[in-house]
């Protein structure tokens, strides 16, 4: 377990004259979650492109288990092992939740001369994989995604990827459209993979998230590394203002505090006339 | 739903991960999205039964409408198809009539065996379909926009070779008896045998849509075409092998056209554009796609083939069979809209409530 299951070093990426990503290490171990923090535009999604395999970096290596990688496609990186969730769960709303935890790899049997989609084995092992991760729920395997909440269809995701045995698991936003409850729960989910001794990389903005299920955190600001700790290492508030840029945090504070303060801490006169 | 929800439990009792199968609840079955279509089919059935007559509910009036319904139908099925894909196929208002006199000059005109004909006529269709496909995957131009273009190109196409090689835009064609029974005899007088060709290629679909990985990888196109190819699934091979089989499905109806009427002409087949959409999504298919059922297709083009002969059984002018259509496929449409809904809603079953 002393080298990380994966190692970015020097990875830099530029869309033509403008720099993306500007020289990111990180290094993700088994059984952790890496916390990526950063505001709208510090370069997030373009990391997770990266390690999704839809973008190449321009220079900098990736390894995982100590082998140098280099993916060609998201179809390569999920051979690898990494598997992408976004924010919506990435699932098809009008597919049955049998039908879209197989795509792609849909279960088969034989029927006479004829090898036909195994439907019956595919819910099955939808339904138990759902449940495995708490949620009781679904009991049948064909309903509809669509009809899913969306921490369930997190969870879709998330169990379709653990299922699949992904070693990396990429969240991206997880609990951004979600509720208090179901962040909560997916919150409990990730944690879940985590004891699976997958490798977690979590993507926020919310800094109580990343704090309740992170072991390591890095903050991107405007493309570069600003800071990579472990847990206890900084306050909640330090880690906003790093977030934010800095000072500019406590700047705005001070804003809205003068404003509620001269406002009695109601909004304007007038304004609930409008 | 209490009865219903009793029933859960006592199955989720006996075997607690397991997905029921067997036995469909009444909850369940309203949620099918088949059941839209089911409805309307009956309605025009019940309305045309009532106004038509005795004459409508003969076998030569239940032919007229099959007939219709079997040839827009073994279009409607690849359409639809191509529809839940995420894909439209304009082109088989053309296919149509150039397989039509790809045959009839052949083996009318020139005289070659109809067998050489028709397995022209079938080949140009998996040809212009091959075509579509490929350009649409290159191109990234929407699928409405590049068989629009082939719609005309090949109408234009055919006209022109047409006026070259036979000197005319209608060709005889004098067909032997194997090839006129196989595909275009009339059963008992009344019945084309493109009814039986029309019944093979349901099960066939039915077969890709609902048993296959194939049919699993349409859905997955027509819902997320980026998650799809990301998934691993060849959505390029996918999308050229649907194309492939609008075109053959349609030269196929052009070629027994040709060998029934014993002659072709070279502006037929317009129709087919717009009929075969409209049976596709009065079927419940979502015109953008990711959504259909083969039963609903099968429905919504027996449906159609109902409501346009079944106004010659009427009193009525025939002049508004277009619009009962119109108004038909509106409702349609919301009714197909409403029971999509209903499908989507999980409705929370046993301890939920609790929750």
């Amino acid at each position: 377990m002393t080298s990380p299951l994966l190692r970015l070093t020097g990875i830099n990426k530029s869309f033509g004259p403008i720099d993306v990503l500007h020289d990111i290490s990180l290094e993700v171990n088994r059984g952790e979650v890496l916390c990526l923090l950063g505001d709208n535009g510090a370069g997030k999604s373009t990391l997770i492109k990266i390690l999704s395999g839809v973008h190449k970096p321009t220079s900098g290596t990736m390894d995982m288990d100590s082998k140098s990688v280099a993916f060609d496609s998201p179809r390569d990186a999920s051979d690898h092992g990494i598997a992408t969730v976004h924010q919506f769960g990435g699932t098809f709303p009008l597919m049955s939740i049998g039908r879209s935890f197989f795509v792609g790899a849909e279960p088969t049997r034989r029927w006479g001369p004829l090898t036909i989609y195994d439907r019956k084995r595919a819910n099955e092992i939808a339904v138990t994989e759902m449940r495995q991760l708490g949620i009781t729920r679904i009991d049948d395997g064909d309903r509809l995604v669509g009809g899913l909440s969306g921490g369930e269809r997190q969870a879709l995701a998330i169990a379709r990827a653990v299922h699949f045995g992904a070693s990396v698991l990429i969240l991206d936003e997880p609990t951004a459209a979600l509720g208090v409850k179901e962040a909560a729960h997916v919150l409990r989910i990730v944690l879940q993979a985590r004891r699976k001794g997958i490798a977690v990389i979590f993507i926020t903005h919310n800094v109580v998230h990343a704090l309740t299920v992170g072991d390591h955190f890095a903050v991107l600001i405007r493309g570069s590394k600003a800071a990579d700790f472990r847990k206890g290492e900084k306050s909640r508030e330090a880690i906003t203002d790093l977030m934010a840029g800095g000072e500019q945090m406590a700047e705005l504070e001070a804003e809205i505090e003068s404003f509620s303060a001269a406002d009695n801490g109601h909004a304007p006169q007038g304004a609930s006339h409008a | 739903m209490t009865s219903q929800a009793h029933h859960q439990s006592a199955v989720a009792a006996t075997a607690p991960p397991a997905p029921h199968s067997s036995m469909p609840s009444i909850g369940s079955l309203v949620r099918r999205p088949e059941v839209g279509s089911l409805i309307g089919m009956v309605a025009v059935l019940v309305f045309f039964s009532i106004f038509g007559g005795a004459n409508f509910m003969s076998a030569g009036g239940a032919a007229s409408w099959l007939n219709v319904a079997s040839e827009l139908g073994i279009i409607a099925l690849p359409i639809g198809l191509l529809m839940i894909a995420g894909h439209l196929d304009l082109s088989v208002g053309s296919m149509v009539p150039a397989s039509s006199m790809t045959i009839a000059i052949l083996s009318g005109h020139y005289g070659l065996p109809i067998i050489v004909g028709i397995l022209a006529a079938l080949g140009l269709g998996l040809a212009v379909g091959f075509i579509n496909g490929v350009l649409v995957i290159r191109t990234k131009v929407p699928s409405f926009v590049v068989t629009l273009a082939t719609l005309f190109a090949l109408a234009g196409l055919t006209l022109g070779l047409s006026v070259i090689l036979s000197g005319s835009t209608s060709v005889a064609l004098k067909s032997g008896p194997t090839a006129k029974l196989l595909f275009g005899d009339y059963l008992g007088g009344k019945f084309e045998v493109t009814l039986f060709w029309w019944i093979a290629a349901i099960l066939i679909v039915g077969f890709i849509l609902n048993f296959s990985r194939f049919g699993n990888w349409i859905l997955a196109m027509g819902g997320d075409a980026v998650s799809a190819r990301n998934a691993g699934i060849p959505t390029d091979r996918v999308t050229i092998a649907l194309f492939m089989s609008s075109g053959l499905c349609a030269s196929f109806v052009g070629m027994s056209q040709a060998i029934l009427y014993n002659s072709a002409q070279v502006a037929a087949g317009q129709s087919f554009i717009f009929n075969s959409i409209i049976a596709v999504v009065i079927g419940g298919v979502l015109l953008t796609g990711g959504y259909g059922s083969v039963v609903g297709i099968v429905l919504g083009t027996l449906t159609f083939a109902i409501v346009n002969q079944g106004i010659f059984y009427t009193g009525f002018d025939a002049n508004w069979a277009s619009l009962i259509i119109g108004v038909l496929l509106l409702a349609a449409v919301l009714m197909n809209n409403t029971f999509r809904t209903m499908a989507l809603t999980y409705a929370p079953r046993a301890k939920s409530r609790t929750r």
